[in-house]
């Protein structure tokens, strides 16, 4: 299959070059966010304040890792149902988010809000843990420690495997 | 009355929660083969492959199959010629799982209360543990390490005595397909029909541990698991949603008798990331 790399940040002109179903390899600085970190994000949105990256620079990784063995880079690294986070995705949109990262269809709606903001949805494949964790370079938490896998960590990604779901 | 030290058996345990969480069923690995000779989509073939090589980097470079490395379930088999010594039996699964979670390690997906504050337990348990008693000196466990993606894509209802066979096949196709590629397919579909409303969604989740693809006895039974799954893989949704031909990896149906007014069914929806295995002491 025809791969094509793209490095965080991407820019509208790359986003707009990708067709559905385009093989991604992704490199760069994500950070991961499930439920309870986009509950958290948007409360902080919501408030007026900033959140402490800049959502148009990454990509947000639906994502909850399983904890790192002694001696690892990261533990057990892969996607998390999109669908749960259909909720909070057009206040990310609007805070500026342009990349998503997560397994599985998104609401009708979610879609048209993704489209109309030049954003772009990629699909990573769920239960292949051991293969995606090899394209993490580093990993660390980065907000929230104490709620584990729902924390936010921030990723470094080299030549990550994942498919363009919506664009 | 034999007598069994709980050291063994949760010994016996925490080693096959750390095994399964590592090393998929061979079956699957096997069927997954099988699909990726029949399959056409060029997306689904790439998963397909990526799935079987992740089958293999598991084990070697010690990092879980999926990163919901799951909930515990234990189906319980008791003989009552035997007695355990020491701890009970939840105590010492449960022991197992935290030691399990600790030492691999284990995502802590478990939360203590469901809605209000949501605290994780940081240690998987408790266990999710059904128990009966059967003849025998023998302690048999059914164990699964069970994702959370497939189990809420996993549904139940008492439909009329009327519905039958076309009306359980119709309502089980439907809403696999409504669940499009949520519960990470491909899928091995356990199915429960009869018993009552807490009874269906337990034979459910119990034929999952049947082998994988095997035919049921009741040729009945066997054309509905065919039907089920051939229906399904000929609608589209394919390998994570990406099309092609394979949803579904199996169907297994277990029945059991059931009130004169009702035919409950129930699905219980397992990912590709099949974590079980069978333990008897």
């Amino acid at each position: 299959m025809k791969e094509i790399r793209l490095i965080l940040p991407i820019y509208s002109e790359e986003i707009s070059a990708l067709n559905l179903n385009d093989k991604v390899l992704l490199s760069g600085t994500v950070y991961t966010a499930r439920d309870e970190a986009h509950k958290r994000m948007i409360a902080i949105l919501k408030k007026g304040e900033t959140l402490p990256f800049d959502l148009a620079e990454t990509a947000i990784f639906y994502c909850g890792p399983s904890p790192a063995a002694p001696g690892k880079i990261c533990g057990a690294i892969g996607p998390t149902t999109s669908s749960r986070m259909d909720p909070y995705t057009p206040d990310m949109l609007k805070a500026g988010l342009k990349v998503m990262i997560g397994k599985g269809d998104r609401s009708v709606e979610t879609q048209q809000e993704i489209k109309a903001a030049g954003a772009l949805y990629l699909i990573a494949i769920g239960g292949i843990s051991a293969v995606l964790s090899q394209s993490i370079v580093s990993c660390e938490t980065f907000l929230w420690e104490h709620l584990g896998a729902e924390a936010v960590y921030k990723m470094e990604l080299k030549d990550f495997p994942c498919y363009v779901g919506i664009v | 009355m034999r007598e069994i030290s709980s050291d063994t058996i949760q010994e016996a345990v925490y080693r096959a929660i750390t095994k399964i969480s590592y090393h998929c069923d061979p079956c699957v690995t096997s069927a997954l083969e099988v699909a990726l000779k029949k399959e056409s989509s060029e997306l689904a073939k790439d998963a397909l492959n990526s799935i079987l090589l992740n089958h293999r980097v598991s084990p070697e470079s010690n990092i879980p199959l999926c990163q919901d490395t799951g909930s515990t379930v234990v189906f319980a088999e008791i003989g009552t010629d035997m007695h355990v010594v020491g701890q009970t039996l939840p105590e010492l699964i449960n022991e197992a799982v935290r030691r399990a979670q600790k030492d691999c390690p284990l995502r802590a997906s478990t939360v203590a209360e469901p809605l209000f504050e949501r605290n994780n337990m940081n240690d998987n348990t408790p266990a999710i543990i059904h128990i009966e008693f059967v003849e025998g000196d023998k302690i048999k466990l059914l164990l699964a390490q069970k994702g959370g993606g497939a189990e809420n894509m996993s549904f139940m209802k008492m439909l009329s005595p009327a519905a039958g066979t076309q009306g359980i096949i119709d309502f089980v196709c439907e809403n696999v397909l409504a669940a499009g590629s949520r519960p990470c397919p491909p899928l091995i579909l356990g199915i429960g029909i009869g018993s009552n409303f807490e009874g269906a969604p337990l034979l459910a989740k119990k034929a999952l541990f049947e082998p994988l693809g095997r035919p049921h006895p009741d040729t009945r039974y066997r054309e509905m698991e065919c039907e089920i799954t051939q229906r399904i893989n000929s609608l589209g949704c394919g390998v994570q949603g990406f099309g092609g031909g394979c949803t579904v990896l199996a169907t297994h149906i277990l029945y059991a008798p059931c009130h004169i007014a009702s035919l409950p069914v129930a699905v219980n929806i397992e990912c590709h990331a099949h974590r079980h295995i069978e333990v008897i002491i």
